[in-house]
């Protein structure tokens, strides 16, 4: 069993402890809004948080996160109400919106230590995160936004 | 699997749409009831039994359930076709739910684009446009007989705002919740012509600037419900291990440590691989990773190298007397350049390029007696129930399939393998759901690449630097070969969505088209923009040395050769003045391109540099203008653009599938490259609606002109270096510069 807290919940699960934490939060918590990109810590889709760090949780083992506290899109806020949230819905960014979970959560980090980063600084943040609709300028015009807001 | 998708043309009678009564609402479930202040929004079921067609339902509360039949696959289609029928029944969209239509091309198929449900072809806005606004106003004729009858008075009388009936006369009014509710419905229900819809003038909601989409929400919040997340009880997890070269089939099979893996419950021969089927997704995927396979050898594909054929290609399309299939014919080309005093004849040539949506192929399916259920993210509702159909000895009827939204499509979903799968194994096991999940690997390797494809091109010029002929012979496989055999044959062997795009609207004399059908038994297929995609890549760059032959400005020879076409005109004049075009940019230029594809005008204008030393071209801006005719969504068109813009900037500068000996070489975003952030241009958007003309199509109208846009840009960089290959790796542009 391996025990580890998500969204706020503490959970212990039976998988096998070398399953990817990918699996774990999709197919055994049923938390779906973390996606399946590529298997290899390529495009970002599957980011999450651990212990407040964005990481690609498609490379990351259940064991590697015992007693440490997970963070998914659905735990972002209860109600869609965090700023990036807001701002993704105000610049209507996403088109398929795949990617979008993985985006928003990799972008969270970049504002917790950054409130008021620079384009450049943006953009070399963001760069890990594929989205093949191409919406990178709205990314950033959402980050900027919330950024202006907060 | 290679039949042709099962497209059931059917004369569908607008008249037989508009009076269906009755039928059973289906939902999707796309998460939670999804309210969102701004707008309209989605909604997990149909509710409301006031049901005047089988395209909406009227609740007590006056919320509005509207269906939505086409495939959410980033596009927008949800809000755009519900708004249509919004629009003239003169709903209130914040009461407005949409909800995905069930698979039932004879109520729900797209009425300009075989009467199935196919999303694809940028025909969804532009098939169902007419139709559904017609729905609207029936809707609204009915409500007010139902009102008339409520309020005694005579229907004349009545007039609508939105979601309300007023009687101005008497100051009367009902809500359509209150018509719903306690309405009856007009029998016969009452049929509507062309002069009950709405005058555009007095459009809310088309053309609205600020309606917002109403899927953004959930995909912001996790809530979205793409066909990976399906999640249904006592479902059980698939994996497929595919031959590595497309043909060849499992000789032996060594499952044992496969089936020893805990979880594990069946092992599954196929004609194509082998499918693994257990009780969590981790055990299918470490499974098939110990499958012990040997593999037939004796697939023609085998001999398959990219490489070595597009060589092959370019020179049939050099070799004239390789005579093709006309794809179009007007006036005598061939004669015109021969007497020509110059001719500019060129080359130009595209790789194999993979969809790679960021949603991997994935499917579930359930098998319970002669019926199949299937939950997919796909483009083809309707070709799916007759593949599915297939692999169980059903009938098409007997396959209900739920459209979940799709993470991308870019005609990837237009396929059913990945479909396939999930009905093959659900097969095997009877009466549990099973999920089949392609890994990122299987998806780019077992992709339906666009075609390899070269074109010759040769334009002659009269002393005076006129155009007098304009030959184009494009060289490449057939997508309708296989996916649509009937059309293929019916066509004469003319592959038009290959060709897609060659014909052009630039005034010249005589043009002559020609399609030389390569055959060497790849399955490929329909990738963002077909062939519009490469065909402008070459008659937008030639444009472009035609101006340089003649020493002209790119954009006034492509105003002048458009002389007649207002809209044409504007959309160049309108990005040349966006971008600041006759402004010089220190080490950097700009390129012009143009496309008239799809319906709709649009033209882009790159902004490039170049580092000579490495050969890396890096596109910093990007302008484009568009006039798509009727602009439903304006704010959607423009994020359409720039998905067109980015994805096309990709597939020219990086993307490319090598096959060698039939087997693909790329295996994922590592190898397989795609724009990131740091690549991606700055993108500005003008849409120029003109609402009188005919609507155009959209979705794919932003990607053919980067292209061109870029190869045009280089060469004014470089003094005339031309690109005339996709993508433009820096070693290319590096033999280009050094040529």
């Amino acid at each position: 069993m391996t025990a580890f807290t998500i969204n706020g919940r503490a959970v212990d699960l039976a998988a096998e402890p070398d399953t990817p934490l990918l699996w774990v939060i999709r197919e055994h918590l049923k938390l779906t809004g973390t996606k399946f990109g590529c298997g290899i810590a390529q495009c970002g889709a599957c980011t999450v948080h651990v212990d407040g760090e964005p990481t690609r949780s498609c490379v990351t083992l259940l064991q590697d996160v015992a007693g440490m506290e997970v963070t998914t899109i659905e735990g972002l806020s209860p109600d869609a109400s965090h700023p990036l949230q807001q701002a993704w819905i105000a610049e209507q960014v996403p088109q398929c919106g795949y990617c979008q979970s993985g985006q928003i959560m990799q972008a969270t980090a970049l504002l917790k230590s950054n409130p008021n980063p620079t384009r450049d600084q943006i953009v070399e943040h963001m760069d890990g995160n594929i989205c093949r609709c191409g919406t990178y300028v709205r990314i950033i015009s959402a980050i900027q936004r919330a950024a202006r807001e907060a | 699997m290679t039949k042709g998708l099962q497209l059931h043309t059917r004369a569908l009678s607008r008249r037989s749409f508009l009076i269906t009564v009755g039928a059973t609402g289906i939902a999707v479930a796309f998460g939670g009831l999804l309210q969102d202040a701004s707008g309209a929004s989605m909604a997990p079921a149909v509710e409301g039994g006031y049901r005047p067609n089988a395209w909406l339902t009227i609740a007590a509360d006056g919320t509005v359930t509207i269906m939505s039949p086409a495939s959410e696959m980033g596009q927008g289609i949800m809000t755009t076709l519900p708004l249509l029928i919004a629009e003239d029944m003169d709903a209130d969209w914040h009461k407005v739910r949409v909800v995905q239509a069930p698979s039932d091309a004879e109520k729900y198929g797209n009425p300009g684009f075989y009467g199935v449900q196919l999303t694809g072809g940028s025909e969804s806005t532009r098939g169902y446009y007419k139709m559904l606004r017609l729905v609207g106003a029936q809707t609204r004729k009915v409500i007010l007989a139902s009102a008339a009858a409520m309020l005694n008075v005579p229907v004349n009388e009545l007039t609508t705002e939105p979601n309300r009936v007023v009687h101005a006369r008497s100051g009367r009014s009902l809500d359509y919740g209150e018509v719903a509710a306690a309405g009856a419905l007009p029998d016969p229900l009452l049929q509507v012509t062309d002069a009950d819809l709405k005058p555009s003038d007095r459009w809310r909601y088309i053309g609205n600037l600020t309606l917002p989409r109403v899927d953004i929400p959930s995909k912001v919040d996790g809530t979205a419900i793409f066909g990976i997340d399906v999640q249904l009880p006592d479902m059980l997890y698939g994996a497929v291990l595919r031959a590595p070269v497309q043909g060849e089939q499992p000789e032996t099979i060594d499952g044992a440590e496969a089936r020893a893996v805990p979880g594990i419950t069946h092992i599954v021969p196929l004609s194509y691989g082998v499918g693994i089927i257990g009780e969590t997704v981790e055990a299918t995927k470490r499974a098939k990773d110990l499958l012990k396979i040997v593999w037939t050898t004796s697939s023609r594909i085998r001999g398959y190298t990219s490489d070595r054929l597009l060589e092959e290609y370019r020179s049939v399309g050099r070799d004239l007397a390789q005579a093709g299939v006309s794809a179009a014919t007007e006036g005598d080309a061939q004669t015109a350049i021969s007497k020509a005093g110059t001719v500019i004849e060129v080359d130009y040539m595209s790789d194999h390029v993979h969809h790679a949506t960021m949603e991997p192929m994935n499917a579930t399916a359930l098998v319970t007696g002669d019926t199949v259920e299937i939950w997919a993210p796909t483009q083809g509702p309707t070709g799916t129930q007759g593949f599915a159909a297939e692999v169980t000895g059903t009938t098409p009827d007997k396959v209900k399939v739920n459209t979940t939204l799709l993470g991308g499509g870019f005609g990837r979903k237009a396929e059913a393998d990945f479909i396939i799968d999930a009905v093959s194994l659900a097969k095997a096991v009877r009466g549990r759901p099973v999920k089949v999940i392609w890994s990122r690997e299987d998806d780019v390797q077992h992709g339906k690449y666009r075609p390899l494809e070269a074109q010759h091109v040769q334009v002659g010029l009269d002393g005076d630097g006129n155009i007098v002929g304009w030959r184009h012979r494009i060289v490449a496989d057939s997508i309708f070969a296989r996916t649509m055999p009937q059309l293929f044959e019916s066509e004469g062997g003319h592959d038009s969505v290959v060709t897609e795009g060659a014909h052009f609207n630039y005034a010249v004399p005589a043009h002559q088209i020609e399609y030389i059908r390569r055959d060497n038994g790849l399955d490929i297929g329909f990738w963002f923009g077909v062939g519009v995609g490469y065909t402008r890549f070459g008659i937008e760059c030639v444009i472009d040395e035609i101006a340089a032959a003649k020493g002209v400005d790119p954009v006034a020879l492509r105003l002048e050769l458009l002389k007649d076409q207002p809209r044409a005109r504007k959309v160049i004049e309108t990005v040349a003045q966006m971008a600041e075009w006759d402004r010089q940019r220190d080490g950097r230029a700009l390129g012009v391109a143009y496309s008239d594809a799809f319906g709709s005008h649009c033209a882009e204008i790159a902004e490039v540099s170049l580092d000579r030393e490495t050969g890396e071209i890096r596109v910093h801006a990007v302008w484009c203008a568009v006039d798509p005719g009727i602009a439903v969504q304006p704010r959607n068109i423009e994020a359409l653009m720039i998905t067109g813009i980015t994805g096309g900037a990709s597939h020219a500068l990086f993307e490319q599938i090598n096959i060698v000996n039939g087997e693909v070489q790329e295996s994922n975003f590592d190898t397989y490259r795609v724009m990131r952030m740091s690549e991606a241009p700055d993108i500005k958007v003008t849409v120029i609606p003109t609402p009188e003309d005919p609507i155009g199509g959209i979705g794919q109208v932003g990607l053919p002109p980067i292209g061109p846009a870029i190869a045009n840009a280089v060469a004014r960089l470089t003094g005339g270096v031309r690109l005339r290959h996709y993508p433009f790796l820096p070693e290319r542009v590096l033999a280009a510069l050094n040529a």
